[in-house]
């Protein structure tokens, strides 16, 4: 489990978070939601430590992230797999290359068992036959695959995804929320998904936290979602002429 | 290697070979006294090859063409966020991805610069040898007198420093790029500046210090 305290974080004076706390439950797809520009990104990178809070506590199981320094957190970090919005894929590197890359950093392995743990994860998210392609040969869901391929490669315990639907076309991002979701299942671990695709939303949101300018607005799961009278968090559920034809149902 | 200076061999070999034709021409059509020696062609073009053309203009070529590319490549992978990925990894980005470009470069760099000065000298001995405005030998005698090997010594001192400025300003332009496409290239256009001012501060900082 993740656990957040009372997170704030500003920008030179402009502040992003407002005091955020969330638990993030294992074994769970715990969703974060919230219009553009509501600081989703920026408080998982603050997760994360890309971004250094300004207050406030990030433990993980227990474990105080915040005051730890870099070689500490380094061991937190190898359990850490993460998707990124764009991939991420290291460009100059093929496919095998880049889920290779993390085995190779923190794990004694062998080079034929770090290449079949490499198989494993590209036919676990469905890619065979694309070891020696480089990223620019790739779809945009294909990379999506090589970069949960890359981010379960490690076996993490903890697993995040920036709006891992974003540029996928419907079918593609149905299948990328299943496969995240039979993952976090699989291996039990914490999966935190930030998302502004309702579709994803209401297919893997086991537990939902909205933000909205920077503040967390509502928690709750998919079920409560659809049911909640709270004026906000309803301009953006119900913001798709679909979804205002679901609610008048 | 290969990026950080063997892909730039074909374009110092141009630009060496032609500006020692050019110095030898020069210095030829300066030389009006009888009593000046034509074998200071010799000596003039391989005292400025040897002391500014190979060093420093061949320094600050490579800083256009090698800093550019070291920026605008970290720069990709900064707003890519494949430097984030490198630190969510637990990898210390910056000393992935800068400190092996500057060693690579501290390497490759002074080799480029012993190729120009060769080079250099050879464009100036091929126009020589061939314009019947001196002979060979004249030429030969000119490259060997009043040779002071500290001379190769302070090029070679001059390139080092040289090398890590090329890689590093780059490096930290590209590394610190926020922003998208457009700010990559505005990285590039300040890394190169930046640079090459920097490059030129330091040659005459260098020369006052080693030279006088």
């Amino acid at each position: 489990m993740i656990t957040v305290k009372n997170i704030n974080k500003s920008f030179s004076g402009n502040q992003i978070l407002h005091d955020i706390s969330i638990n993030f439950l294992r074994g769970k797809t715990n969703m974060i939601i919230g219009a553009s520009g509501s600081g989703k990104s920026v408080l998982t990178k603050c997760i994360v430590g890309l971004h250094e809070i300004d207050s406030g506590l990030i433990e993980y199981d227990g474990r105080d992230f915040t005051h730890m320094n870099f070689k500490e957190r380094k061991g937190i970090r190898a359990e850490i797999g993460m998707l990124f919005q764009g991939s991420a894929l290291f460009d100059s590197l093929t496919v095998e290359e880049n889920v290779r890359f993390p085995l190779e950093m923190h794990t004694d392995k062998s080079k034929e068992e770090i290449l079949d743990r490499v198989n494993f994860c590209l036919q676990r998210v469905n890619l065979e036959n694309v070891n020696h392609l480089h990223p620019s040969e790739l779809s945009g869901g294909m990379k999506k695959r090589v970069g949960i391929a890359r981010a379960i490669a490690l076996k993490p315990k903890y697993l995040f995804c920036d709006e891992p639907n974003s540029g996928l076309d419907p079918q593609t991002s149905i299948v990328i929320d299943n496969l995240i979701q039979e993952i976090t299942q699989e291996y039990d671990i914490t999966t935190i998904v930030i998302s502004h695709d309702m579709n994803s939303v209401m297919e893997a949101g086991d537990h939902i936290s909205f933000i909205y300018q920077g503040r967390k607005w509502w928690e709750g799961d998919r079920h409560e979602i659809l049911k909640t009278d709270n004026p906000e968090l309803c301009d953006f559920v119900y913001a798709s002429r679909i979804m205002q034809k679901f609610r008048k149902l | 290697m290969v990026s950080l200076g063997l892909g730039s061999l074909g374009l110092i070999a141009i630009i060496s070979l032609f500006m020692g034709a050019v110095v030898t021409i020069q210095t030829v059509a300066a030389i009006d006294s009888p009593l000046i020696p034509l074998y200071t062609v010799g000596f003039a073009t391989r005292q400025s090859f040897i002391l500014e053309l190979a060093p420093t203009v061949m320094c600050l070529i490579l800083s256009g063409k090698i800093g550019s590319n070291i920026a605008s490549e970290i720069g990709t992978m900064r707003i890519s966020e494949q430097i984030d990925a490198l630190e969510i990894m637990g990898v210390n980005s910056a000393s992935y991805l800068i400190f092996p470009k500057i060693i690579a470069a501290l390497f490759t760099i002074p080799m480029i610069i012993i190729y120009s000065m060769f080079l250099g000298i050879l464009g100036g001995w091929i126009v020589g040898a061939y314009s019947n405005n001196l002979t060979i030998d004249e030429y030969l005698y000119g490259i060997r007198w009043n040779f002071n090997m500290f001379h190769i010594t302070y090029a070679m001192i001059k390139t080092l420093f040289f090398a890590f400025i090329i890689t590093s300003i780059p490096a930290y332009h590209g590394y610190f790029t926020r922003g998208g496409s457009l700010e990559i290239g505005v990285s590039s256009t300040k890394s190169v500046v930046y640079s090459s001012i920097s490059i030129l501060i330091i040659n005459y900082i260098l020369t006052q210090l080693l030279l006088i």
